[in-house]
């Protein structure tokens, strides 16, 4: 059992992280701090989960959040999606373990994964909207943001709701704001079973070895530890009972990465768009220097004269000067 | 035939005045409003979206009341121009349509980036170079409208898979840079042939400037003036 963290005092104090300890800020440079904190991540032990919902339930609490009154569809995921209330869903998947032939209710608590190579700040247009913390917490920054939606074609697990009041982006936290006075997260403090653990990563990764033995010796031979490199690992891991086949868990990533598409749109398309533009901004000034303007002379006011009064005059004279004539034949098509 | 062979690059509204100059109306109150309705929300649109395109722009949200109000707005916009180009499409698409003559225009297009326009095929009321914007601009309005559909989070954020939000959204910022590429070309066009932005300011251009620029249609309009007695305008 991991020791849950204890309560701290309630005496106001300065807070634990802040500003000077950003990493990353959405379509912004920072200067990264000198020290990084410690790395924290909060552990999801799916062979614990009895699917209880009091993680659901306190995020909600915490958050101060209300979704509207779904229906039921004859499944246990209530609301059926993650929305910009429900911040963190349970998810139930039946899975028939084809070596055993038992069927394995396999329940997943989904929510932002706090990557440590975030795919929705690298997509957000909006300065300082995504903001990513040296202890690993990636956060939205709701004044900043203005509800374009990129961040969702960014994270590689599809992750946040936008809003449809305030029209800003919505995930789970990490409870930064508790982490932040030395708390936890409010759906680990809530879970009964511990399956949900909140420390450093380190201290995540060493209780998960623990767990991933136990599951061992009890016959699941592929356990083992979600935490995709693909990402540059997460903040928020998964013990699953089988790590082999991450998709069985609703459809977790098996190799969640930043989609390629994403790596395009923020990287060469914009070098290559604003060279396009300038390329062609570029040849219409050596043009206009090289060929000058094209004027239009007075005689050809003349001509166009004398060509019209010779129509009104009856059609009856030849073509004028040093042109083809009418009928030229350069457009032979019927009407 | 040649009564109807000789009207085929006058638009609704085209009519000519003898004396000197010789003044042609090239476009009508109508057109040039829509033109320019058309131009404004373009250029508004390739700002405001060039504000979300890379972050030294996003300044230009301020043009537009806020980055909430930009990402709201921008699409709207799009709407408003792809109406307005509804409406120059079907006034003008007649006189755009291809001709042989455009194949021998674009056999000498060196003649005419070189300055020496005497020395081209006569061209009705569009060269090849105006008909190449006008269905380019058409058929990149399509694209964008279909790929901004897809990433109108607010309305129609349910209807495609993130996937293809992704492939949208890559090809709505890359056509976006086509379409500005396209209308520094136009607009640098307009100013480079003396003469022309009075067409669309104030509707008029000179006989001399039809002579040089778009013989045929010069000649076609003064032989409908001819058929129709010099009083009676075209159409
Ligand atoms: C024709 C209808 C159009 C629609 C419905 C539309 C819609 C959108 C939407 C929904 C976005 C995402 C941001 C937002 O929600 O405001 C966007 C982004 C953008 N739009 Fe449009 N748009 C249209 C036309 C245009 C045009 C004509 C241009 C420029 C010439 C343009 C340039 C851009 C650019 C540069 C972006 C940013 C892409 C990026 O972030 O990389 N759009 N558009
Ligand atoms: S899971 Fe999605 S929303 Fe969360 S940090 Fe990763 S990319 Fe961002």
């Amino acid at each position: 059992m991991f020791p849950p963290l204890p309560n701290p005092s309630t005496r106001p104090g300065p807070p634990r992280f802040g500003e000077q300890d950003l990493i990353r800020r959405s379509a912004s440079e920072v200067t990264p701090p000198a020290v990084r904190q410690t790395a924290v991540a909060k552990l999801i032990d799916t062979s614990k989960c009895i699917g209880c919902k009091a993680c659901q339930s306190a995020c909600l609490e915490w958050n101060d959040l209300r979704d509207e009154v779904g229906v039921n569809t004859g499944v246990y995921e209530n609301p059926h999606d993650l929305t910009p209330a429900s911040l963190t869903l349970m998810r139930f998947s039946e899975w028939e373990n084809p070596e055993t032939l038992n069927l394995e209710w396999l329940i997943r608590k989904d929510g932002c994964m706090h990557c440590e190579d975030p795919g929705c700040l690298k997509a957000c247009p909006a300065p300082g909207a995504i903001v990513q913390y040296s202890n690993g917490i990636v956060d939205f920054v709701h004044e900043n943001c203005i509800g374009c939606g990129y961040c969702i074609k960014g994270c590689p697990f599809n992750i946040p709701r936008i809003s449809k009041t305030d029209h800003t982006a919505y995930k789970c936290t990490l409870c930064s704001d508790r982490v932040a006075v030395g708390q936890g997260p409010a759906c680990a403090k809530a879970c009964p079973t511990q399956a949900i653990v909140f420390g450093t990563k380190d201290e995540m990764k060493q209780h998960a070895a623990g767990r991933i033995a136990d599951l061992k010796s009890r016959g699941y031979d592929q356990a083992g530890l979600y935490d995709p490199p693909g990402v540059g690992g997460t903040h928020v891991m998964y013990v699953l009972h089988h790590a082999d086949k991450p998709e069985i868990y609703s459809g977790l990533a098996k190799d969640p990465k930043i989609s390629p598409l994403v790596d395009i749109w923020k990287g060469v398309s914009r070098w290559a768009g604003f060279a396009a533009v300038g390329a062609v901004a570029a040849i219409s000034v050596v043009h206009s220097v090289v060929a000058g303007r094209s004027r239009v002379s007075r005689a050809d006011e003349e001509n166009a004269e004398q060509l019209v009064d010779r129509e009104l005059a009856g059609r009856s004279v030849g073509p004028p000067r040093g042109s083809p004539g009418d009928g030229d034949g350069s457009r032979e098509h019927a009407p | 035939m040649s009564e109807a062979r000789r009207r085929e690059e006058i638009a609704p509204g085209d009519d000519l005045h003898p004396g000197d100059p010789v003044v042609i109306d090239r476009y009508t109150t109508d057109a040039r409003v829509n033109h320019w309705l058309t131009a404004a929300s373009l250029v508004l649109l390739a700002l405001s979206g060039l504000a979300l395109f890379h972050p030294s722009l996003y300044f230009l949200t301020a043009l537009f009341g806020g980055g909430q109000l930009t990402r709201a707005i921008h699409p709207w916009l799009g709407v408003f121009l792809f109406v307005g180009y509804v409406g120059l499409f079907f006034r003008f698409w007649k006189v755009n349509l291809w001709t042989p003559t455009d194949g021998s225009w674009l056999a000498k297009l060196h003649e005419f980036l070189t300055g020496h326009e005497e020395n081209m095929p006569e061209v009705g009321r569009y060269n090849f170079a105006q008909k190449t914007v006008f269905w380019f601009m058409g058929l990149f309005i399509l694209v964008m409208i279909g790929t901004g559909l897809v990433i109108w989070d607010q309305y129609f954020g349910s209807w495609s898979t993130v996937e293809q939000k992704r492939i949208a959204v890559l090809i709505h910022s890359m056509c976006a840079i086509v379409m500005i590429c396209i209308v520094i070309v136009h607009v640098y066009g307009a100013l480079w042939a003396r003469g022309t932005m009075t067409a669309m300011l104030k509707g008029r251009v000179t006989g001399g400037w039809a002579w040089r620029h778009h013989r045929k249609w010069l000649r076609e309009l003064a032989a409908d003036k001819a058929d129709r007695g010099s009083t009676t305008p075209a159409e």
